[in-house]
């Protein structure tokens, strides 16, 4: 059984009098362990499917088997567990709160799982260090740079273990010399048993993935292997 | 999620938007500090009004003339109330144990070049003091000779001495009271004044003196006070009184009392309730106050609610519930305004405090029950939830999607 799997799903939006068909029949089937590229042009539906995978939304029709899970049933309690459970977010503007320290950053995900107050620290320390911010944990974002700021997002959405790590244009709020290091960084996490969705419009940062899904008007236009051209 | 942890977030958000968090509490302040101030003053009213009573006792009763107003056509008989009546009293209802007459008149006194209008000249009997529990510091009080043999001896309060610069021992010397010399046989016991009447500045002489100094017609409307022996069947024994007194005054059935009977009891109640009327007008004016701190308070959660939609969003992605979010920004609400209580309580202990110390009369210090606290307390808390219901419940309802892509 694969870690997601897609069946024809669509997402149909009522905007006044108009029906917006964001994604117009999709099957999609994600195993664990992929290191994966969703690719588009605006409008192409890529960040309608991220947050669908990401679990912030249900499908309008079709299935969405997450881990075994039906998603398009659940309510929106359950949704919130699944969201804390099984997904890491991490953002193009980073979204860590601001005034708290990035410790307190990371455990986020794990206040609301009900993690008591020592374990949520230990926890959110190894998330840091492996991110390699060991040294910074009680700054705030105002005190760090944007690559830091990205890290601690990344260890927030590492955190609580997820079977996916999601993440909508990582480096696009970053420099060039700052985007490799965290490209480079997710290289690594992919590396230790990540599951990693990268949603992204630039073909040099989707060369990083080892797959890579091209949406065109809420259909899958193409879905390559890359690893095969990589290696070739 | 732990309710303490979102106590900790709230008062950082508090914190770093202390001006603000202060404006917006405002409301609050005024309403839980007015609430505290009366609290306390009134507290403090009470005990020195209850305290002067206490000391004369549950079998204290006052029996005052009644005014009667004229109605037109009505042929009214001037209101009496006479010492004949109180002799009538002691011989005939026997739950009496002391009974005296009381008249207040004004007189000019007059100490060797001192002159000086005391606040009121008393004419009493020799039972005075045991009805009262009136204390004489030096010489002695009233006695039943003095009465019988029409001696002119007076009992004047501290005020009254200084005032005549007698010295400090004034018993012995002569005054003149109204013209009348008279020896000085006691000084009263200091007291102190008492809601902005001095009560050493008395003089008390006999009650037939009184008359002399007065005239004849002053003896017919008296105030008499006693003891009742004991505090048995206080009720009948009023009962008693008043079926004397409408005998005596030849009242008809339908007519009302000429007379006016207090017991301890009635006068305290009495007072209770000008108290109790003066709190329930201060609850109204503070019931303003804290509907006005509530509605500052729902404002600024809606503002803060709108600032941090980014926020609200990405903790929805991490993982909260509705309810989640819901219990974070009530327990803001409420944290504000239990804040605004805290500043509120301390504001009104400070404001019980100067009020007490511009009253005139000697007010015990301003003290502020327990349950004045609590219920302070008690009602910024209902302020904050209902004010931060709506604002929480926006928050909840947020899309996340929307929420993070807002600006």
């Amino acid at each position: 059984m694969s870690l997601i799997e897609l069946t024809d799903v669509h997402k149909v939006y009522q905007m006044g009098a108009e029906e917006v068909r964001a994604l117009d029949g999709i099957d999609l089937a994600i195993e664990e362990g992929e290191y994966l590229a969703i690719m588009g042009a605006s409008g192409s539906g890529k960040s309608t499917l991220m947050n669908l995978i990401g679990c912030l939304d249900t499908p309008s029709a079709g299935h969405y088997i997450l881990r075994g899970t039906a998603v398009e049933s659940l309510d929106d309690s359950q949704l919130a567990e699944i969201r804390n459970r099984e997904i890491g977010f991490v953002f193009q503007t980073f979204n860590l709160l601001a005034r708290t320290t990035a410790l307190r950053n990371v455990e986020l995900p794990l206040v609301y799982a009900g993690v008591p107050r020592r374990e949520r620290r230990d926890l959110a320390l190894g998330a840091l260090e492996k991110v390699g911010l060991g040294d910074r944990i009680d700054h705030q974002p105002n005190e760090l740079s944007g690559g830091q700021r990205q890290r601690v997002a990344i260890a927030r959405a590492l955190v609580n273990r997820p079977s996916i790590l999601l993440a909508d244009e990582p480096t696009g709020n970053l420099d060039s010399a700052t985007s490799v290091e965290i490209l480079e960084l997710f290289d690594r996490l992919h590396e230790t048993g990540n599951t990693v969705i990268m949603v992204t419009h630039e073909t040099d940062i989707a060369a990083h993935c080892h797959r890579q899904v091209t949406l065109r008007d809420g259909r899958v236009l193409a879905d390559q292997s890359l690893v095969a051209a990589a290696s070739g | 999620m732990v309710v303490i942890e979102n106590f900790r977030i709230a008062l950082g958000a508090l914190r770093a938007n202390a001006l603000r968090s202060s404006l917006t509490t405002l409301g609050i302040i005024i309403g839980v500090g007015a609430v505290v101030a009366v609290v306390s003053i009134v507290q403090g009213l009470q005990y020195m009004i209850t305290s002067q009573l206490q000391g004369v006792g549950a079998t204290y009763v006052r029996i005052l003339p009644r005014v009667q107003f004229t109605q037109p056509g009505q042929i009214t008989k001037p209101v009496e109330l006479t010492w004949e009546d109180g002799l009538a009293i002691r011989s005939q209802v026997p739950e009496v144990g002391e009974i005296t007459p009381l008249i207040f008149g004004q007189s000019m006194l007059k100490y060797r070049d001192h002159s000086y209008r005391p606040f009121a000249v008393i004419g009493a009997n020799e039972a005075y003091q045991e009805i009262s529990q009136q204390l004489v510091e030096h010489g002695r009080y009233v006695n039943a000779i003095d009465l019988e043999t029409r001696r002119k001896v007076a009992v004047i309060g501290q005020t009254v001495a200084d005032e005549l610069g007698m010295g400090s021992d004034p018993v012995g010397k002569e005054i003149y009271v109204g013209g009348l010399p008279m020896t000085v046989i006691g000084v009263l016991e200091e007291k102190g004044r008492n809601l902005g009447f001095d009560q050493d500045d008395l003089v008390h002489v006999p009650f037939d003196t009184a008359l002399s100094l007065f005239g004849r017609e002053a003896g017919d409307q008296v105030q008499l006070h006693l003891q009742l022996r004991s505090t048995e069947d206080i009720e009948g024994s009023k009962d008693r009184l008043r079926r004397l007194l409408r005998r005596r005054h030849n009242l008809a059935e339908e007519q009302p009392n000429d007379f006016i009977i207090q017991t301890q009891d009635e006068i305290l109640d009495a007072t209770e309730n000008v108290l109790r009327a003066v709190t329930g007008v201060v609850g109204g004016i503070v019931s303003v106050a804290l509907l006005v701190g509530g509605i500052g308070i729902m404002n600024i959660m809606l503002v803060s609610v709108t600032e941090r939609t980014r926020e609200i969003g990405l903790r929805k992605a991490v993982g909260a519930r509705k309810r989640d979010v819901l219990v974070q920004f009530l327990i803001e609400a409420v944290t504000l305004a239990l804040a605004g209580g805290a500043v509120g309580i301390v504001f009104g202990y400070g404001l019980g405090a100067v009020a007490v110390r511009l009253i005139p009369g000697d007010l015990p210090p301003a003290h502020v029950p327990l349950w004045a606290i609590l219920l302070a307390a008690g009602f910024s808390a209902v302020v904050g939830i209902v004010s931060g219901v709506y604002p929480a419940a926006k928050a909840a309802t947020l899309d996340p999607i929307e929420a993070l892509r807002y600006e």
